[in-house]
């Protein structure tokens, strides 16, 4: 793939104490879970918006909707190409919903640009929030997180990515310093 | 551009595994269908040309539905106002269309090897919407997607094409699709009606007996009758013909309990069948493939004009 | 003054074959054939290395002219001629007017004579405007210079209407050229009938198509006495029918085109290249195979392109739009060299005789010999020469020839035409 990790920024321990944070935040930002409904953007979005859903029910005792969503449909780059769309699961009615929105990582923006112009079309939410694990910064558009795991500092010519055991068979947040003409943004899923 | 094709003209050039990722990601284009907003974004400012040299009114509508579906620009280009009755070639005409900058040009026309043509003449990405009796590679991946729906997997499927193979440009594109998918094929006709050498299309058996090969069968796939082409006389009635390819109520009980009909459209009750089995609820997928040309319309103008991640947008 | 070749490797079957001669022209005869022969008062060429044969005919080409000139013009396809090694050529009647009478045939000839860079034979046509309905003057054409009878390009349809050509024109002793189609069978094929034509959904040209009509002439020659030929034969078994008739003792020959020796209907691919759209079409490998089987037999009588020119834009088109027909008189010579005599399927004696002996006598023309007396139409021959078919364009008019591209081995590097240099060291004089 053309990267090397250079170090681990998260483990397994790390990531699950930043995502019960989260959800308290989330519970008390909401002031419960009433209305309230989770949409994890695919690739692993949605896997970390299943965990905040888990650890609500474990808090509140109340399983709140929840949705996947693929924006391949809505992206605004058409460079290179890896055809891997996968269709939106959101199995409830989106309109009037307190939606938080869940991406693994938040880099430039656009993926989130797209995430809301993608539920703008499945309906009319009372309001969209956005819960991200890691923040790297440097942003393209005025979007700013509600929820942030960790904020890490990194550099265009770096990467980093989300491991997660489901999927990976380890749970971590790695950086890497990327090869140039390599493939940025997540990893694929089942390891490289 | 999709994997290594720049164009979907011949179908035999896809893997198996290109033409499933093209029916997955149909069926993902289904999930936008369904909902009240039936439009994304991905085409936005991308501009492509219908150039439909023959009359279609069909295929020509469920490209055009793709296509703003997918929030392209669209021209409709041909018809009665075609510049080639006016003795334009084919390759000035799409220099003129090069001309307005466009990026795609979807290409029907009476003449095989048409979008082959227009290939060469143009850089924009050419898609076949049937060209004469060669090929229609979207009708045989809305064929496929059809028959996936019902029968989830392909391999050793059975699948009997009926009707008038030789002169079927449906036939050109979905008998190799139904072979690199791994299904059998089998095609039923008068000997008028088969073509000099089905097997280099990949059928597996010929027969002139529908009852004969129809307990076989998985998948039914009646293919129209052109009356408007029956000038050559190759059988002697619409009558005859119906009393001995027609899909019949009668017939049905010669028929798999699951085995599905399917026709490309438009359809003559009384030719190819009778209307019981037309509309039969739980094996006619007619309309579902009419649907599913919207579909997979969609996912090969996405996959060929669009893009996916790469990544810079995490 | 006097032209003394020298040193040219003679290769005449009808004379002297494998001898190394001089031969010295005079005005447009050959006056002297000999070793060493003086050079005084002479103008000397050097063929040391070549091969000087009888000049070469081929019997079957579309001049285009009158009515076509935006394909090609007597000019600039006599000059295709020259270039590909020919001093003559038989030119067909399909022209606008058709040449279907004496006023035609001497239009064709005065051109010839003013413009033309080799010697033009016109066929007239057997029926009038070639509807196959009503008898051409074949007596008026003959009067001003026709050699044969044809309506290539297509075939006469009724057997009765063929019958009554034979027998009326045969008092004219000259040799009915058979283009074989049967047009209700073929209807609008557009490439052989089988494997591409599925592959490509056009409509087939079966083969029998074409061999019916070769069945059903060869009975007319027999029922009339008149001498038929076979043109640009296809298929295994129409060559199969030729066999018979000669072994019958029937007056048939038949010729048969490079295109259907060296290609197949497998060339023709997704790219619908129209420059492979010919008439009759590329037959399979099995046939090709035959036809070369025939070329070496002596069941083959002549070797003839059927050179086809057509505008760029008229085959710049869908396939099925697309006119029929390639060039080829250009790439004939060097594809019977590399293909047939340096594969040593046939000889050179064999190949002079199929390009310039038999093509004569077919034709009716005075033979040509490398022998004292005879019209010096002579083609000097290099062996060696190695070359690419397009790769410096075209003599002719038109670039739609099948065999672009093709490495060639061998080459007309001078062409006598009645003792006149025409082509000297490949460029047309």
């Amino acid at each position: 793939m053309g990267t090397k990790p250079k170090a681990v920024i998260m483990d397994e321990t790390a990531i699950n104490r930043a995502l019960t944070r989260i959800a308290h935040e989330i519970l008390e930002r909401n002031e419960g879970c009433d209305n309230l409904a989770l949409v994890g953007i695919v690739t692993r979005g949605d896997l970390l918006a299943k965990q905040l859903v888990d650890k609500i029910e474990e808090i509140e005792g109340v399983r709140v909707p929840l949705g996947s969503l693929d924006i391949s449909f809505y992206r605004d780059d058409f460079a290179t190409f890896a055809p891997e769309v996968h269709a939106s699961r959101i199995d409830f009615d989106v309109d009037g919903k307190r939606i938080v929105l869940v991406d693994d990582i938040l880099y430039t923006g656009r993926t989130i640009r797209a995430a809301l112009d993608a539920i703008m079309d499945l309906g009319r939410p009372s309001r969209v929030e956005l819960a991200v694990l890691v923040d790297r910064g440097h942003r393209e558009l005025p979007i700013c997180p509600d929820f942030v795991g960790k904020n890490v500092p990194s550099s265009h010519e770096e990467n980093v990515r989300l491991y997660l055991q489901e999927v990976d068979g380890r749970s971590t947040v790695e950086i890497f310093d990327v090869e140039p003409g390599a493939r940025v943004g997540s990893a694929p899923l089942g390891g490289e | 551009m999709f994997n290594n094709h720049k164009h979907l003209i011949d179908i035999s050039e896809y893997s198996d595994s290109e033409l499933m990722t093209i029916l997955t990601t149909a069926k993902a284009f289904s999930s936008v269908n369904e909902r009240a907003i039936k439009k994304v974004p991905t085409l936005k400012g991308k501009t492509i040309v219908n150039m439909f040299n023959e009359p279609s009114t069909r295929t020509r509508s469920s490209f055009e539905l793709a296509e703003k579906r997918l929030s392209a620009d669209t021209l409709n280009f041909g018809g009665s106002s075609t510049s080639t009755v006016k003795g334009e070639s084919l390759i000035d005409t799409v220099m003129t269309l090069d001309a307005y900058k466009i990026d795609c040009i979807v290409v029907r026309d009476k003449h095989a090897g048409a979008p082959y043509i227009v290939s060469q003449a143009s850089p924009a990405v050419v898609i076949d919407a049937g060209d004469g009796k060669h090929g229609h590679p979207t009708q045989a991946l809305l064929d496929l997607y059809s028959i996936w729906e019902r029968k989830q997997d392909f391999n050793g499927l059975k699948v009997g094409i009926v009707g008038d193979i030789a002169h079927s440009r449906v036939c050109g594109s979905l008998i190799p699709a139904l072979k690199i998918m791994g299904a059998e094929v089998t095609v039923v006709a008068p000997g008028t009606l088969i073509p000099a050498a089905p097997e280099v299309l990949g059928a597996d058996l010929v027969s002139y007996c529908l009852d004969d090969v129809l307990p076989e069968l998985d998948v039914v796939y009646m293919l129209r009758i052109q009356r408007e082409r029956l000038e050559g006389a190759p059988f002697p009635s619409l009558r005859e013909y119906h009393e001995l390819f027609g899909l019949t109520k009668k017939r049905e009980k010669l028929m798999k309990p699951d085995a599905i009909i399917c026709h490309p459209g438009p359809i003559n009750r009384g030719v190819e069948f009778d209307s019981y089995m037309a509309d039969h609820p739980e094996r006619s997928v007619i309309l579902d493939q009419v649907y599913a040309g919207i579909c997979v319309r969609m996912a090969a103008l996405y996959l060929l004009l669009g893009g996916a991640d790469n990544g810079l947008a995490a | 003054m006097a032209l003394l070749l020298k040193n040219g490797h003679v290769v005449d079957p009808q004379t002297h074959t494998g001898m190394r001669f001089d031969v010295k022209i005079d005005g447009d005869t050959i006056v002297e054939v000999g070793e060493n022969l003086s050079s005084d008062g002479c103008e000397a060429i050097d063929l040391a290395g070549k091969y000087l044969v009888p000049g070469l005919v081929d019997m079957h080409v579309h001049l285009r002219e009158p009515g076509y000139e935006h394909k090609g013009t007597i000019e600039s396809e006599t000059r295709a001629a020259v270039k590909g090694g020919f001093t003559g050529v038989c030119s067909m009647p399909n022209t606008d007017p058709v040449t279907d009478n004496g006023t035609v045939v001497e239009y064709v000839k005065s051109v010839a004579a003013r413009e033309g860079h080799c010697h033009v034979y016109p066929a007239g046509a057997c029926s009038k405007g070639l509807k196959g309905e009503i008898i051409a003057e074949m007596g008026d054409m003959v009067a001003h210079g026709a050699v044969a009878f044809t309506d290539d390009g297509r075939g006469i349809q009724g057997a009765g209407m063929m019958r009554r050509c034979m027998d009326y024109g045969k008092m004219f002793n000259k040799t009915f050229l058979s283009h074989c189609q049967d047009e209700d069978l073929v209807g609008d094929g557009q490439v052989n009938e089988g494997v591409v034509s599925t592959r490509l959904g056009l409509l087939g040209w079966p083969a029998e198509g074409e061999e019916l009509q070769i069945a059903r002439d060869i009975a007319l020659a027999r029922l009339t006495g008149a001498k038929l030929h076979i043109q640009h034969i296809s298929t295994a078994r129409g060559l199969e029918l030729v066999r018979a008739a000669k072994a019958e003792g029937l007056p048939v020959t038949c010729e048969v085109t490079p295109h259907h020796l060296f290609l197949t209907e497998d060339a023709l691919d997704g790219t619908y290249d129209t420059r492979l759209k010919m008439n009759p079409p590329l037959r399979t490998a099995a046939d090709a195979e035959a036809l070369i089987q025939g070329v070496i037999d002596g069941t083959v009588d002549a070797i003839a392109t059927d050179h086809a020119p057509h505008a760029e834009w008229e085959k710049a088109r869908e396939f099925e739009l697309a006119p029929f027909g390639t060039t080829g008189i250009e790439c004939a010579l060097g594809l019977v060299l590399t293909n047939l005599v340096k594969t040593e399927k046939i000889d050179l004696g064999r190949m002079v005789e199929l390009m310039a002996v038999k093509p004569r006598e077919i034709l009716g023309l005075d033979p040509v010999k490398v022998e004292v007396g005879s019209i010096a139409d002579l083609t000097i021959i290099d062996p060696e020469a190695t070359w690419t078919v397009g790769a410096e364009g075209y003599e002719s008019k038109a670039v739609n020839c099948a065999f672009e591209g093709t490495e060639l081995t061998g080459c007309a590097t001078d062409v006598f035409v009645a003792g006149v240099r025409k082509l000297a060291d490949g460029v047309v004089c």
